[in-house]
């Protein structure tokens, strides 16, 4: 794979790039689709432009933590597949797939989406605990927008799966009507700097010739739940407000996106 | 007695037999088996008299002597250059094939070439273990300066050159761009920004529609017609 | 023997619906998504590329090495934990086997040929389906092979000698079940992956195995169209 630094950061100086988008525009096309996986509670694929990623929700009944008896709970894993990309060799999640997951998890929890009491079932005996999985099939870079896309539509896809009363066993094969108790949907959208100019959604050969980047994660008012810059540039005050301001914009225009698959 | 399965320009997958009996000969990418000839690789059919063979659509490059190919340094020694040849194999750019000035002992050489740089050179030596030996000397040779590389299959190659180069020189006239190919894939593009992406676009549509007749008429249409970014 | 008619209606030696598409990874050199009812395996090639650990590089050949990994959402249960085990690795072995004999890598010394499939979601035959994708994704990355490889399951469920079995048929409790995943080539139907478990006669094993022999071909019709479909006219 080919990155050519200097010609994108050429480029970006004067507002173009390398393959004439506009900086704030995303790639074509931008597909969701959900249910794309029948063993997953809820699930969801997400294109955006050669990027391609995958989401499954899989729910289980455990005991509560003692720390938040009445609560049920959720937790984000990411993996990025050298199926993917030349880039990546199998084994543990590394920091780019930590960093991937705990962002996308932030947004979620700290929005508080789900509604953790709603999933409990016994107090100090039995709750639901959701496990949201991220999983790449082609990087071609801008992947926490993506997985930010696939984690929300595939919250909102899931259902519970049938539970027996008497044994209190989970029948994984037949789901229920009833969806996630889910309060906020909260999408993160990153805003990359290059060269000191923004831009969002860069290709895989964008994003290494990038200095700084900050994940924006918020809800439908605006309301911001998560935030992560990454890069080894430096961020000042105001860059960070306009770079706040132009994610704001981008999530309207995800929405819009993502609405469209659950029509 | 022997009977031909397929035409000239047939998709044929490996494995699918080609001919019956022994009157044709397995060439290239072909191999027989009691009195069949098989594909032996995912590509169109060429008939050169008897001979039956196949041309690969994919596939990975094979270095040969005498070939220009685009590499990146990825490591510097105390004699030259190791190269990335976007293959299994690593190419080594001797200092003294490198340039024609004199090279003192103590030069820091990434002063001249440094990692992460892409050169154009010129295979001068395989070895049976596919180490490649690599020169910049020749006219044409050089280090990488501006544009942008993109990556195609070097499958692909004889077809974005075309019969005599007309279809690179097609592609350079409607886009006011120098472009160099390396077999190897790799291919240097260097004039305006928006020249430079109307090539990359015409050169990945070519490896699109590699296996199609027409490709020189339909591309001289499409270059003609596309307007400026 | 009770077993009549089968779970989901299907004849004896008919196969679940099957769907096969070529190039889905573009980062790859080659790749396939292959289903078949509702297991789908997805595979994509890199290679040959140099061979790391250098210490396993065959100075007289390419190596083909493949991967398995079923998505923690793809199991008909509770979610799988992430990453290798005992299975996994069994199974990438057993796939590594079914394409060797028909891979040629003979010029690519020291190199290797990575073979990574990923399935979201699986209904058995997982390790048929992962070899059908990768057969077709090594083909698509121009890689030289003698033939294509198909597999299947077959078996017997109860006295009955089926084809691709679902996982409720490897799981039926009422008779004796046995689960075949086989992997044939093309031209000479020669047979590159065996396996076997549960319980079958020697009469019943024969007859399993003509019937894979059979119904390979329908996969293999599939593959061939899927690469062919790649180049529209």
């Amino acid at each position: 794979m080919i990155v050519n630094k200097t010609l994108i950061r050429e480029l970006a100086k004067q507002g173009k790039r390398i393959n004439m988008r506009s900086l704030t525009e995303y790639r074509k096309p931008i597909t969701i689709e959900t249910n794309i996986s029948w063993t997953a509670e809820g699930s969801a694929k997400v294109q955006i432009g050669q990027t391609v990623v995958l989401a499954g929700v899989k729910l289980a009944i455990e005991k509560p933590y003692n720390d938040t008896p009445s609560e049920g709970g959720i937790m984000v894993n990411a993996e990025l597949v050298p199926l993917s990309s030349s880039e990546y060799e199998p084994g543990p999640p590394g920091p780019k797939a930590v960093e991937l997951a705990r962002v996308t998890d932030r947004g979620i929890r700290e929005a508080k989406a789900v509604d953790m009491k709603k999933l409990c079932i016994k107090s100090g005996e039995k709750a639901w605990f959701v496990t949201i999985d991220l999983i790449t099939i082609n990087d071609d870079g801008n992947l926490f927008d993506a997985v930010g896309l696939a984690a929300l539509a595939a919250l909102k896809a899931a259902r519970f799966p049938v539970v027996d009363q008497k044994t209190g066993a989970i029948d994984y094969k037949q789901k229920t009507e009833e969806p996630l108790p889910l309060l906020k949907e909260p999408l993160p959208v990153t805003i990359y700097k290059v060269n000191n100019e923004l831009l969002v959604d860069p290709t895989w050969e964008e994003e290494n010739a990038y200095e700084a980047r900050l994940t924006v994660s918020a809800d439908k008012d605006g309301t911001i739940s998560a935030l992560q810059k990454g890069g080894e540039g430096p961020l000042t005050i105001s860059e960070v407000a306009k770079m706040v301001d132009l994610a704001l914009e981008k999530a309207e225009f995800l929405r819009v996106e993502l609405d469209k698959a659950f029509e | 007695m022997g009977s031909l399965l397929v035409q000239e320009k047939d998709i044929i997958i490996p494995g699918e037999i080609l001919a019956e009996g022994m009157d044709y000969l397995p060439g290239e990418n072909t191999y027989r088996e009691n009195d069949k000839i098989h594909a032996r690789v995912l590509g169109l059919v060429t008939l050169s008299g008897r001979v039956v063979k196949v041309t690969p659509l994919s596939g990975p490059y094979v270095p040969m002597i005498g070939d220009k190919i685009i590499a990146k340094v990825v490591d510097i020694t105390m004699s030259g250059w190791r190269l990335n040849t976007n293959t299994a194999y690593l190419a080594l750019l001797n200092v003294k094939d490198a340039t024609t000035r004199f090279v003192r002992k103590q030069e820091d050489l990434s002063q001249i070439i440094a990692i992460g740089e892409y050169v154009i050179v010129m295979i001068i030596n395989v070895t049976s273990q596919r180490l490649i030996d690599a020169s910049m000397r020749e006219p044409g040779l050089q280090k990488i300066v501006g544009g942008r590389i993109i990556e195609i299959n070097s499958q692909k190659v004889p077809r974005i050159i075309g019969k005599k180069g007309s279809m690179i020189s097609l592609i350079k006239t409607h886009t006011g761009c120098e472009i160099t190919v390396g077999q190897n894939g790799l291919i240097w593009i260097k004039g305006t920004p928006e020249g430079e992406h109307k090539a990359e676009l015409a050169i990945k549509i070519i490896e699109e529609r590699s296996h199609l007749s027409g490709l020189t008429e339909a591309m001289e249409k499409y270059l003609g017609e596309t307007h400026d970014l | 023997m009770t077993y009549k008619k089968r779970l989901d209606g299907r004849a004896f030696n008919e196969l679940r619906s099957m769907e096969a598409k070529v190039g889905v990874v573009p980062n790859a050199c080659g790749s396939a998504s292959f289903r078949m009812g509702k297991t789908w395996a997805i595979a994509a090639v890199y290679g040959p590329k140099e061979m790391i650990p250098r210490f396993l590089a065959d100075p007289t050949t390419g190596v083909l090495r493949c991967h398995y990994n079923m998505m923690p959402f793809s199991g008909s249960g509770e979610r799988i934990r992430p990453g290798s085990n005992r299975r996994s690795q069994e199974i990438a072995l057993v796939m590594t086997k079914a394409l060797e004999p028909v891979v040629d890598l003979s010029e690519f010394p020291n190199s290797v040929v990575d073979v990574y499939v990923e399935l979201p979601q699986t209904d058995a035959g997982t390790r048929c389906a992962a070899i059908s994708a990768a057969s077709m994704a090594l083909a698509d990355a121009g890689i030289p092979m003698k033939d294509m490889v198909s597999s299947v399951a077959v078996g017997q469920v109860d006295g009955m000698v089926v084809a691709d079995l679902n996982y409720n048929e490897e799981a039926y409790e009422e008779g004796a079940v046995s689960d075949i995943p086989v992997a044939m080539t093309h031209n000479t139907k020669a047979i590159t992956l065996l396996q076997m478990d549960g319980e079958i006669s020697k009469e019943d094993l024969l007859k399993a195995l003509e019937l894979a022999r059979e119904v390979t071909e329908q996969i293999y019709e599939l593959q061939k169209k899927a690469l062919k479909e790649k180049f529209p006219k």
